[in-house]
């Protein structure tokens, strides 16, 4: 049952990238709902990495890299969910919900 | 603002250099057959037949019990940082809203069930059907169609530590009958893994709902 190596390729790379893109959001936005967004989609870039390393294996598709990924999905959810309510506290204090720099606009 | 401006040109360069980087490195991954065989081989001592089910709830049993824990210690985090703003009001309620309602709910619920039934043999399991039927929820605490009462606060905090209790006792129960912590009898395996991943889904779906109110309360 093993992929074909191409698409499974095209699985890694896309990974790497939206972990990426990710990074490059977390670092450029301001507002605290596209860093929180941003660590999301890292985050799933690295799912769809542990994914295709799982289905390019010999003996079959590995399933301990699925429940990590399954286990990382919820532990994702809940920090999200943590942060969601951090980021309503910092704009109920400060009334932005961006961090307090000045520099070029989103 | 020149720092800025630097930042500012800089960053594209150094997001292109590092996606370079990572892609040539994931690409250059040799293969590997990872823990794929350890597991197959372990499989008669598992208790179902899905090998993700098996290495979530017997093989790494103690990981997926402190993942309740997250998102029970997330609950509390939520809760303790507190929100005080009223959930959407109630919208205007109309035959579409409560027939759609009428058929989804219960549609949800059947797949919640199936999908943490059908875990031990097959693609699911107890977080896919929390998840289904935490949105079941979330979509009658938005659309409202009746005034319901919210769950009393005693009942909503052991629903969200049932799974992790369960879960617990079942675990310490294993390290006193000798098979080690988060162990199972093989004779017991799928009845106590079925046991807790039904009582883990409830927890979870709680959870959600409880999450996406954000320590509000349903008035």
């Amino acid at each position: 049952m093993a992929t074909d190596p191409v698409n499974l390729q095209i699985y890694l790379a896309c990974g790497a990238l939206l972990f990426v893109m990710g990074v490059h959001a977390l670092v450029v936005r301001r507002h605290l709902l596209l860093k929180i967004l941003a660590i999301n989609i890292m985050g799933s870039g690295i799912f769809m990495v542990l994914l295709g390393v799982a289905a390019g294996g010999e003996g079959g598709v590995d399933p301990v890299p699925h429940a990590l990924v399954i286990t990382g999905i919820v532990v994702a959810l809940s920090a999200t969910a943590v942060a969601l309510v951090l980021m309503l506290r910092v704009k109920a204090a400060t009334g932005l919900a961006r961090l307090p720099r000045s520099g070029p606009e989103d | 603002m020149t720092r800025h401006r630097a930042a500012a040109t800089l960053m594209p360069l150094m997001s292109l250099a590092l996606a370079g980087l990572l892609v040539v490195a994931v690409l250059d991954l040799p293969p590997q057959s990872g823990l794929a065989e350890p597991v197959a081989g372990a499989m008669d001592r598992a208790g179902v037949d899905h090998p993700v089910t098996a290495v979530l709830l017997n093989f790494r049993a103690y990981d997926t019990f402190l993942e309740l824990a997250v998102l029970l210690l997330a609950v509390l985090a939520v809760w303790s940082l507190g929100r005080r703003d009223p959930i959407p009001a109630r919208p205007v309620q109309g035959p579409v809203l409560h027939g759609t309602l009428r058929h989804l709910i219960p549609v949800a619920v059947v797949t919640g069930g199936y999908l943490v039934w059908v875990g031990s043999s097959d693609s699911g399991g107890a977080f896919q059907g929390g998840a289904v039927l935490g949105a079941a929820g979330v979509m009658l605490m938005l659309s409202r169609p009746r005034e319901l009462p919210m769950l009393p606060a005693p009942l909503q905090r052991l629903g969200l530590a049932l799974g992790v209790c369960v879960f617990l006792a079942v675990g310490t129960a294993g390290l006193l009958a000798g098979h080690g912590f988060m162990g199972y009898p093989p004779d017991w395996a799928y009845p106590l893994i079925l046991g807790i991943e039904l009582v883990a889904a409830l927890s979870i779906a709680l959870t959600l709902v409880l999450l996406f109110l954000g320590g509000r309360h349903g008035h």
